[in-house]
This record gives structure tokens, sequence and C-alpha cells, in this order.
């Protein structure tokens, strides 16, 4: 078949004008829609890069299988282009690993060293763009963004990294949807099996301590619901030491 | 009877030998809190081990962790195992020491029913072991709160974590060192019943402790056969329970539900298993008492 | 005058051992009771009968008219008692000890009135003075302070002298007497000092094996003027043989290895000595016991010490 092709492409100048056509139809339209791709993520970074730092007041909700934690009222300081730290002033808050990539300015800082795959849309009409890192040495190996086109807004992202496994980020908006800031964050992570000796403990059997296979390979989450951001005011980048 | 237990907390205090456990309880007390606020971190890293490559633990965190009411939580961890050896030297010596002494036949020769002697004693070292208590809520809480400030609690169990606010911790204290007593009023009683066969304290205070610390394993370890079977009736397996007051339930989305208890009814059901077991162990004692032979 | 202790039939079983053995007995009103016994007899056991300190295996005691088991707290309160060494807290003072004995009789007495008590048994200026400092003779008096502090009509005092130096046994002595001649209380003493208990005993009580031998007034029993002439010869069966055919056969009482005893009045001894002499008998040793002693020894059995009694 590939011989006669070759023979009616060789013979047929119509045909190879047909053929060509259609492969600079498709290129065009491959190259268009990475170009939208594209487009619309250099869009989301200059949205982005309009936010230089912020504060912002939440309350952070963890779920881990086998953690009780209050609701902890919390401070998120965010500086550009890759600094972010979640503060319980007064309390204890168990802040997962990990969670410097709430703010996906990780992403957007260094977008030229990204493969841009277009994957068009989900069922929830989301476009997602996967993105891949050009070089091995970086943390993050693939990155996926679900984004409402409409209204330029990341609903969510899965990224998957080298050193601290993946994670899944879920985004709400509101008042501050024009700096792309969530007034809701749902973070996932993945937990380790958490184990003490019980001669150590020396707990109180009263029955309520889950089966231990129940605990391994979980998954976590830390849900933040912001009050309010305070932007672009200015941040001491002491704040960011530990 | 109140004269009766006067005299019996009169006897008790004025001898040398009852400070010995006031002074231990302080020394311990100490020695912990001092290793904690010099080698705390180095503890704290120990039990974040398991953790550290989930969360990120800042010095700040530690630090905060490291605060009065956690330090307290494991002085009585490990206290509160030691505890009934010095409850015993008092309650063992009751009836034992009186008959090594020769007080005992001298006492039963005035006109006092052996069930009120016998109550009065028990009351006593009930009172005694509350005194140790306070003083060891003295040391241990209030001192912990003073030299390391107070904040959140989290309470490291075998297979899970609780945390409670700083404003949600201090009443499980009181319930907790209340709870206490009763556990340890268990093993004095237990004592006083063990005293009435003797006349000399030392067996009492070892035979005591013996089954307090054979109990106490076979409520540890894990064997099917004994969780079926005995360990659930063990006074050694219901002593911790004041343990359950910090274990916190939580609501569907995981978030702790402020001034919960995770099973209030197991904890009851220890409190009720250790009632019978210190009416069993003194009706016990006060029947045999009325009965014997007083031949020292 | 009133019994103030009616023992009847007691009888106390301590597993395979019987240590009281059908013993009844009564202590009249206002009287010195001696009670006598070798050890192991069971005097402390009937004393600790009759103090609630051990349950009779059989058998019923009345004091002061009433059932010792049904009234129990009534009786104990008009008793007062020392058992053996007057055991009381040597980490405490006498003054605290004086307290909680006087607590426990359900009396209310100030430090002055305990002083005054402590000053009776000559220990006012040691009142303050931890007890385990005191000597022997002090804690006894300090015992019967105690024994003493609910003013008791009924005293029972087991062996009231033990330890004590000669002056202390006489003061115990003396006390007895006052308490019974000029306090008109009830005492029941034992003790093992015969030559005291011949000094101050009106009745008295003699147990052997957990049974009674003998009781009633001193001098129903036997005659305080008789005596035992213990005589010391060679060979003594012979020289018993031949007494047996004079006049002195009515002193002859018994015969043991080198020793021939003679029971008789004291105004006879002298008439005894001469005879022997006269009738040219040799006297190793002549000795003279005196009468309670031998009374005692004569009926209690086989576990004598004395010599001059051994086969």
């Amino acid at each position: 078949m590939i011989y006669k092709l070759s023979f009616s492409f060789k013979r047929d100048k119509g045909f190879r004008k047909y053929l060509f056509a259609i492969m600079i139809f498709l290129f065009t339209t491959t190259q268009i829609e990475a170009q939208n791709a594209e487009a619309i993520l250099q869009k989301l970074k200059q949205k982005l890069e309009k936010v230089n730092d912020y504060e912002a007041r939440g309350k952070m909700k963890m779920n881990v299988v086998f953690i009780k934690a209050p609701v902890a009222d919390v401070k998120v300081y965010y500086k550009k282009p890759n600094m972010l730290r979640i503060i319980n002033d007064n309390g204890i808050s168990f802040i997962p690993k990990g969670s410097v990539n709430i703010s996906l300015n990780n992403i957007f800082a260094d977008l030229q060293n990204f493969d841009i795959i277009d994957a068009g849309n989900d069922s929830a009409g989301l476009h997602v763009i996967k993105m891949l890192p050009k070089g091995d040495t970086a943390d993050i190996v693939l990155s996926t963004l679900y984004i409402d086109e409409k209204n330029l807004l990341i609903k969510k992202s899965k990224t998957t990294t080298r050193e601290n496994g993946s994670y899944e980020l879920l985004m709400s908006y509101g008042k501050y949807a024009e700096y792309e800031l969530p007034d809701k964050i749902v973070f996932s992570f993945n937990t380790k099996d958490y184990k003490l000796p019980k001669g150590i403990t020396l707990d109180y059997d009263e029955g309520t301590e889950k089966n231990n296979d129940k605990l391994k390979n979980k998954k976590g989450t830390v849900e933040i619901i912001y009050s309010n951001y305070v932007i672009n005011k200015g941040i001491d980048n002491k704040i960011f030491l530990h | 009877m109140w004269n009766l237990l006067k005299i019996e907390l009169f006897k008790i205090f004025k001898r040398p030998r009852t400070y010995i456990a006031f002074g231990a309880i302080a020394i311990i007390v100490f020695l912990f809190q001092i290793a904690l606020w010099f080698e705390g971190k180095t503890y704290i890293d120990l039990i974040l081990s398991n953790l550290d490559t989930t969360f990120d633990f800042s010095d700040q965190f530690k630090h905060r962790l490291l605060n009065g009411y956690f330090i307290c939580f494991a002085v009585l961890n490990i206290l509160l195992i030691q505890m009934p050896l010095l409850v015993a030297l008092i309650a063992g010596d009751a009836i034992a020491g009186e008959a090594n002494m020769g007080t005992l036949r001298l006492s039963l020769t005035r006109p006092v029913s052996r069930t009120q002697y016998m109550l009065g004693k028990f009351l006593a070292s009930l009172i005694y072991t509350m005194a140790l208590l306070v003083f060891l809520a003295i040391l241990a809480l209030f001192g912990s709160m003073l030299l390391f400030g107070t904040n959140d609690l989290i309470i490291f169990r075998s297979s899970s974590i609780h945390q409670m606010t700083s404003d949600d911790v201090f009443w499980r204290y009181i319930a907790a060192f209340a709870y206490a007593t009763l556990a340890l009023t268990t093993v004095s009683s237990l004592a006083l019943l063990l005293s009435v066969f003797a006349e000399n304290a030392i067996g009492p205070i070892i035979a005591t402790m013996s089954i307090v610390i054979v109990f106490t394993i076979l409520s540890e370890m894990n064997i099917p056969f004994y969780d079926r079977t005995i360990k659930p009736y063990l006074f050694t397996t219901h002593m911790v329970a004041w343990k359950g007051f910090f274990y916190v339930r939580s609501n569907e989305e995981g978030a702790t539900i402020k001034g919960s208890i995770e099973n209030l009814p197991a904890i009851f059901k220890s409190f009720s298993i250790l009632v019978v077991y210190i009416f069993v162990f003194t009706g016990t004692a006060i029947w045999i008492f009325r009965k014997k032979d007083i031949l020292s | 005058m009133a019994d103030i202790i009616v023992a009847k039939n007691l009888f106390k079983q301590f597993r395979k051992i019987i240590a009281v053995d059908d013993l009844s007995f009564s202590v009249p009103e206002g009287k010195i009771y001696g009670f006598l016994g070798q050890n192991g007899a069971g005097k402390s056991t009937t004393i600790r009968m009759l103090l609630t300190l051990i349950e009779p295996t059989n058998g019923q005691i009345e004091i002061f008219g009433l059932n010792l088991k049904k009234h129990r707290k009534k009786i104990l309160k008009r008793i007062g008692a020392i058992i053996e060494s007057p055991d009381t807290y040597k980490y405490l003072t006498a003054l605290d000890n004086l307290q909680i004995f006087a607590t426990m009789s359900g009396i209310r007495l100030s430090d002055k009135q305990l002083l005054d008590h402590l000053d009776k048994v000559g220990l006012a200026e040691r009142a303050k003075s931890k007890v385990k400092t005191y000597s022997q003779g002090m804690k006894q008096r300090l015992g019967i302070a105690i024994a003493l502090i609910n003013d008791p009509e009924l005293i029972i005092l087991d062996e009231p002298m033990n330890g004590l130096d000669p002056q202390g046994i006489v003061d115990i002595r003396n006390l007895i007497l006052h308490l019974s001649r000029e306090m008109k209380k009830t005492l029941l003493v034992s003790s093992h000092l015969l030559t005291e208990m011949e000094l101050i005993a009106d009745s008295m009580l003699i147990i052997d094996k957990g049974k009674k031998v003998v009781e009633g007034k001193m001098t129903e029993l036997f005659d305080p003027a008789e005596t035992m002439v213990e005589l010391q010869t060679n060979n003594a069966p012979d020289v018993y043989e031949k007494l047996r055919q004079t006049d002195l056969n009515k002193y002859l009482s018994s015969k043991r290895g080198d020793y021939i005893l003679f029971r008789l009045h004291r105004n006879n001894v002298p008439i005894l000595i001469k005879r022997l002499v006269q009738m040219d008998i040799d006297i190793i040793s002549l000795f003279s016991k005196h009468s309670l002693e031998n009374y005692f020894l004569s009926l209690t059995t086989e576990n004598q010490h004395v010599e001059s009694f051994k086969d």
C-alpha cells in the first residue's frame, strides 16, 4: 500500500497537493492549539504577576486519617517568585511538606522550561493543560492544570514531584479572582504510615484506634478558607525563614 | 469515724517515711522538667521522626509543642506507673505496720469497731493519695505551665494523633487527676487487703507491686488469647483510662470538636470496674479483719 | 459482791492446737485477781479473748453483766489493759500517744489533763520526747498511763512488771494495790513473778495446758505460813524410807533423785532440822521454798525448771 501511495504520490500532483494541505492544516491546528494553551498560560502568568506578595488570613482544616486537629486560624504569606509560608500565630498546626506549592507561581515563573501539551477539555468543561519540564533536574515531574478559560482561573492542578510525592490543588474563587487568589483552597497530599510502639505510648485501649491497614497509603487534605488578602504591601523575607 | 480518720491522718503525716513519696515525686518531676528544658527538642524529634516526610516541622512548631501541657502529660505517662508503689507504701503498712509495732492490739482494745477502724485506714489512704496527686498536679502541671508556658496539647497515640486547643486542656487535666485518684485508690485498697494478712509491711508492699506489675504487663501485651479473656477485667487495664480524657472526637471533615471526649462510655465503664474492685478489695479486707485473731 | 468477769466453758483452738480447753472462771469486783500459768499455758490467749482480740471457738464471756460479743463497745469503754509489752507509736511523743488512745476511747482531754495523767506515772517531764528515746521502764509506765486514761473500772494487766528494775517492780505493785484498795478498781493481773503475786493477789486462777488447775481465794488454796523444805542428802531413797518410819513422816511430801521434799508450817522448820541432825542424816543442803511458788510448781506439770524437782 505504501508502494502504491508513493507511486500515486509520484504520479498524481493533485493528490500531493491534497495531502500537503491536510498536513499543513493539522500542523497549523496543532500549532494554533498549542498557541492557545501557551496563550492561556501567558495570560495567566500576567495575571499572577500582578501579585508581588500577599498576606492572607484564613481558617485551616486538616483532614488526615490519623490526625485529629482543630480548625486553626492561620496566616499565609507569599512573596514572588516562589516563597510561601503558612503560619499559625498562636497555636500549633501541622503544615504538609510541599505546601509551598499552594502557590502555582513555581510553575509560572519558569514557564519557558516546560513543554506544554493541550489536553483539550474535561467533562466539567475545564481546559486541561499538561506541563512537562524540559530538563531532568527539576523537582516537578508533571503538572496538569484545569483552567476555567472563560474567567481565566485555575480551578484545579495535579502535580507530581520527585521529592515530595504528588499533590492536588482545588481552588474556588470569589472577590480576589482578578488576582488569581482563591477564596478556598483544598490541598491534597500523600501521607505515610504513622506508628509509635505501644510500649512507649501506653495507650488507653477504648476500642477507637483504627486498624493499621486503613492508615496505609492514604491521602490527607488541608483546606484553607481565606477571609482576606492584603496584597502588595511588602513582606519581610525573614517571615519565610524556619 | 471522723476522730478515727483524724488520728490516722495524724499518724501518717507525722511519720518521716510518708514524705519519701513526696520527695520522690518532686525529684522525678524536677529531673524530667530539667531534661526537657535542655533536651526537649531531641525528644520531640524522636516522636516526630515518623512524620517528618509528610509534614514540615519548624522550630516554632517544636517549641510550641513542648509546652507545659505536653510536659505534664509526658510526666504523668511515666509517673502514674510508679505511683502505685508510693501508694502501697502507706496502705500496705496500714495494718501490718501496726501489728509489727505492737500497737494493733492496743488499738483494738479501744471501744471502736473493727469496721470503723478499717474504714478509717481506707479513708486515710484515700486522702493521702489525693494529697500525693495534688502535689503532683502542682509540680507537673502548674510547674510545667510556669516553666514552659501553655499552648495546644498534642497527644501521640500509637496509631493516631490528637490535638486540642490550649483553652480545651485544663479541664481535662482536672478530670484526669480525679480519675487517677480512683485508679490509685484501687491499688491502695489492694494493699490494705494484703496488709490484713501480714505482720510486716514489706510483704504487702512487695506483693501489691508484684501484682500491679504483672497485671500491667498483661494489660499492655497484645496476645489475642489474653485480650479476649482476662485483659478486659484486669484493674490495670482500666487504671490508664485517665488518658481517655485527652482523646478527642472529630467531625466528618476530621476537625476536632472542642470539649469532646472520643469515648466517654468507655471511661465510665472503666470507672465502674475500678469502683467494683475497690468495693471488693476493701469489703474483703474488712470482712477478714473482723474475724481475724489478733496475735501480734 | 458481784463478779465483774464471768467466763464459761471457754474453748479456743488454733488449727490443731487447743490453746484453751473448757475454762471457766469468775473475777470478783474490787479485788486483785491473779492469773498464773506456765509459758504456753493459755493465759495470753484467755486475756485476748476477754479483750475481744481473739474470738473464742466456744464458750461465753460476760463482763459487767453484759455479753461481751453483743456489747463489745460498751464494755471496752470501761476497761483498761496492757497486753504483754505496752507498745506505742515510737515515732510520736508520749503526749501524742496518750492523745491518740484517749481519742480512741471516746475521751476528749486537754494537753494539761494529759500531762496530769503522765505526771501520775512520773513521765510529765518527758511528755514531749519521742517514745523511741524511752527506757523499758518508762515505756511500761506510759502503757499504764494509757491503760488508765479512760478511768476504767476493770484493769487487765498482762505481765505488767516485765523488764522493770526492782524499784519499778515496787512502784507497779504499789500502784496495783492503790488502784484496788483506794480506787476500788477490779484488776486481773497475770504475772510470772509469783512472789509479787503472793503479795498482791486476793484470789487466783492457775491454768495449765489451757485447762483450769485451781481457782479460789489465796487464803483458801494454801496457807502462806506453810513452807516447803528441800533436803539434799546421800542415798535419798533409803533416807526417805527411814524417815517414813518416824514422826517426821507427817512432813514428808515427795522425793526426787538426791532430794527429799518436806511440807510443814514454818514454825516447825527448826524441829525438823534438829531431828535430822539427831538421826545422823547427811545434810548436803537444806533449802526453804516460797509457798506460792511451791504450790504452783506442785500443781503444774513436767516442764519445771527447778533442779530439785527433776526426775
